[in-house]
């Protein structure tokens, strides 16, 4: 591999990696503060990029449909924790396991009824269609770049938030001691719809801005959801910061065990992921 | 005494008579049992409704043909899910004791069925799914297919490409049989002619993160790009090849499926791609333009390959059971019927193999505005090597 590829692939390993720890931060801020285990999680991510798909082909306009199905998504969220998910605080993890591999079922369900089974496609937003000249022929194209922006930013407000801000305090509270919370008068289960309704959100946000590059088919959930676990067991379940170098790692490791080790490729992100839990089997940045 | 019995006797022969020939009766108005094997969820259900609207369509049509009996649908969703295969053949096999089992759309669930139907007493016809070896060493006397091998689309292209001046091609295509029995088909004749593989890339089934591969095609530059995908993978290769800016720079060609039911989804970046197949919805001929009209008005959307090939499956046994006057008991004679079959397909007319398999044209394409353009045939009347068959 000479220098300017592996230039090229190293962008591709980082802008997959950012785009993975978009969908994997919802997974662990949930599990982290509430310590549910939400299997639906990919599932929210094929429902946003299937509302990306509808609004664009409604209204046509990519950014009124990324913003209206973040609102849906929020919706959702809010709707499946205080209807479904209270009830399983006091559970063992096999119970939420159970709920939430049904909620994929219905999830999945719906989607065949409402959009059918034929792969779709959103076009790029016509202002991020072009491409920039990298190397020989090969061009980069803006809207990846745009994506892997976009995710950094996501990565810096949530950092903001959870540092700097009283929602965060309480989030970080929440995950050491939630008795003391609630003993210090914090009402926890407005916090936990809170939170449960920002980690679905941003995993249909992912959806949203992966949509474009993507086919949007039925069953694209449960794909990405096995590589976000991945991503999360390595970071530490629970841990945000875990989630960033945790899938910035499996983004460059999937990337160049492709090119260099390509009959090794499929398994690869997971012997990494055996490898590192032998070092440190609760993950790199378990609290 | 004695007459006692004797009257006895005559009444119960009078009975087994008349019970006889109600049975007689009763079998030539029993249904014809189809068990339908296919997906209709999950990501191939799509395929799955498609094959099942072409078949009911094309046993509607010729109902006339099946001598006053009428057909039984038992239809079971496959999910294609291979694990499910030999459990959904058995009971179709020995429950409901089909007499043809229609299906399956993917290769790993016809592995599962064909062991379990292999030799059996009913027909097993196969709509859609191309695993050589469904026609090749697994073949059988009651295994029948209406599709393809995956063999016959590919093997074409690589004289094709030898046509257009191209010498040093990449290959690329999911790690799995059929991906690779196609790759290996384009790969035996375009060698064979003086052309090179210079790299062949097996992406790990059902990933769709490309970036890597088309950064390396870039890198390499060959003069054209042979690949096999499908479904969403097709539709996220084909966009993600014009966004790297590979488009319009190396050709890419591949096996037809690439541009089957994804080209709305792939928009502008499938414009220019020369594929191969056995079909094309544009094909000119009275079949395909009535086919695709009364289709359409039947069922409210557009026809597609998947829905010519249940149709085409539809004929098959029209054909046969007409051939044998409504008896299909006998299993030795249904097979030589269906053997024999000329099937006047949308597709254009075409006769089973040996092992029995279409002999078929395929067809080269080319996509323009957004449809898969007939450019010419590309071989005529084709018939799969069916290697390691021995009937």
């Amino acid at each position: 591999m000479d220098s300017t590829l592996f230039i090229v692939q190293l962008i591709n390993g980082l802008q997959y990696g950012l785009l993975l720890f978009l969908i994997a931060s919802g997974l662990t801020l949930v599990f982290g503060v509430m310590g549910i285990l939400n299997l639906a999680h990919g599932s929210m991510f094929m429902v946003g990029a299937y509302l990306a798909w509808y609004f664009v082909q409604q209204t046509g306009s990519f950014a009124f449909s990324a913003v209206i199905s973040a609102v849906i998504a929020l919706l959702i969220g809010f709707i499946v924790e205080r209807t479904l998910i209270r009830q399983l605080y006091r559970r063992n993890h096999l119970d939420q396991v159970l709920l939430t591999i049904g909620m994929i079922f219905v999830f999945n369900a719906l989607q065949g009824l409402l959009w059918g089974n034929d792969p779709l496609g959103v076009d790029v937003p016509q202002a991020l269609s072009a491409s920039i000249p990298l190397a020989g022929i090969i061009e980069y194209p803006v809207y990846r770049i745009f994506v892997a922006v976009f995710c950094v930013v996501v990565a810096g407000v949530m950092y903001y938030v959870i540092s700097k801000t009283r929602l965060g305090m309480l989030i970080r509270a929440g995950e050491s001691n939630r008795e003391m919370v609630e003993c210090l008068g914090i009402d926890i289960s407005r916090l936990y719809t809170i939170v449960f309704a920002i980690g679905v959100m941003l995993s249909a946000v992912a959806g949203v801005v992966a949509a474009p590059i993507s086919s949007i088919v039925p069953g694209m959930g449960e794909h990405i959801l096995i590589t976000c676990f991945v991503v999360v067991v390595i970071g530490g379940m629970g841990s945000i910061k875990g989630a960033f170098i945790g899938a910035l790692m499996v983004g460059l490791v999937d990337t160049f065990a492709s090119v260099l080790v390509p009959e090794l490729s499929s398994m690869m992100i997971y012997i990494f992921m055996a490898f590192i839990l032998l070092l440190k089997p609760q993950g790199l940045f378990s609290s | 005494m004695k007459n006692k019995n004797k009257i006895l006797n005559t009444a119960l022969l009078g009975l087994s008579l008349v019970s006889l020939s109600t049975a007689l009766v009763a079998a030539e108005q029993d249904p014809i049992k189809v068990g339908v094997m296919l997906p209709f969820s999950g990501v191939y259900g799509g395929l799955g409704e498609a094959t099942r609207n072409g078949l009911k369509m094309a046993l509607q049509e010729h109902a006339a043909d099946l001598q006053g009996r009428t057909i039984e649908f038992i239809e079971m969703d496959t999910e294609a899910k291979p694990s499910r295969a030999p459990e959904i053949a058995n009971s179709l096999l020995n429950k409901s004791h089909a007499d043809f089992i229609i299906g399956p759309v993917h290769s790993g669930v016809a592995m599962g069925m064909i062991k379990v139907l292999k030799g059996k007493d009913t027909i097993m016809i196969i709509p859609n799914a191309g695993v050589n070896a469904a026609t090749g060493p697994l073949c059988a006397p009651n295994i029948f297919r209406t599709s393809f091998s995956a063999w016959q689309p590919s093997y074409p292209m690589g004289k094709v490409a030898l046509e257009k001046g191209f010498k040093k091609v990449v290959t690329l295509s999911w790690n799995y049989g059929f991906g690779q029995e196609s790759l290996d088909a384009f790969e035996e004749s375009f060698t064979s002619g003086g052309g090179e593989i210079v790299k062949k890339m097996l992406v790990p089934f059902p990933k769709t993160e490309f970036q890597s591969y088309l950064s390396e095609i870039g890198s390499i530059q060959p003069d054209a790009v042979f690949v096999f995908f499908a479904g969403g993978g097709a539709v996220k290769f084909v966009k993600d090849y014009d966004a790297m800016g590979l488009k319009g720079k190396i050709p890419l060609l591949g096996a037809g499926f690439l541009t089957e039911g994804t080209l709305e989804a792939q928009g502008d970046s499938a414009e220019g791609i020369l594929t191969t197949l056995h079909y094309a919805d544009p094909l000119k001929n009275e079949e395909n333009q009535t086919f695709r009209r009364d289709y359409a008005d039947k069922f409210g959307k557009p026809s597609d390959l998947y829905a010519v090939q249940g149709y085409d499956t539809g004929l098959m046994i029209a054909s046969a059971v007409k051939a044998l006057n409504g008896d299909i008991s006998d299993q030795k004679a249904l097979i030589h019927a269906l053997e024999n079959t000329k099937v006047k397909s949308p597709r254009g007319d075409f006769t089973f193999s040996k092992a029995h398999n279409p002999i078929q044209n395929i067809y080269l394409r080319r996509v323009e505005n957004g449809e898969n353009q007939v450019v010419k045939l590309a071989a005529s009347a084709l018939e799969d090597p069916a290697r390691g068959c021995s009937m």
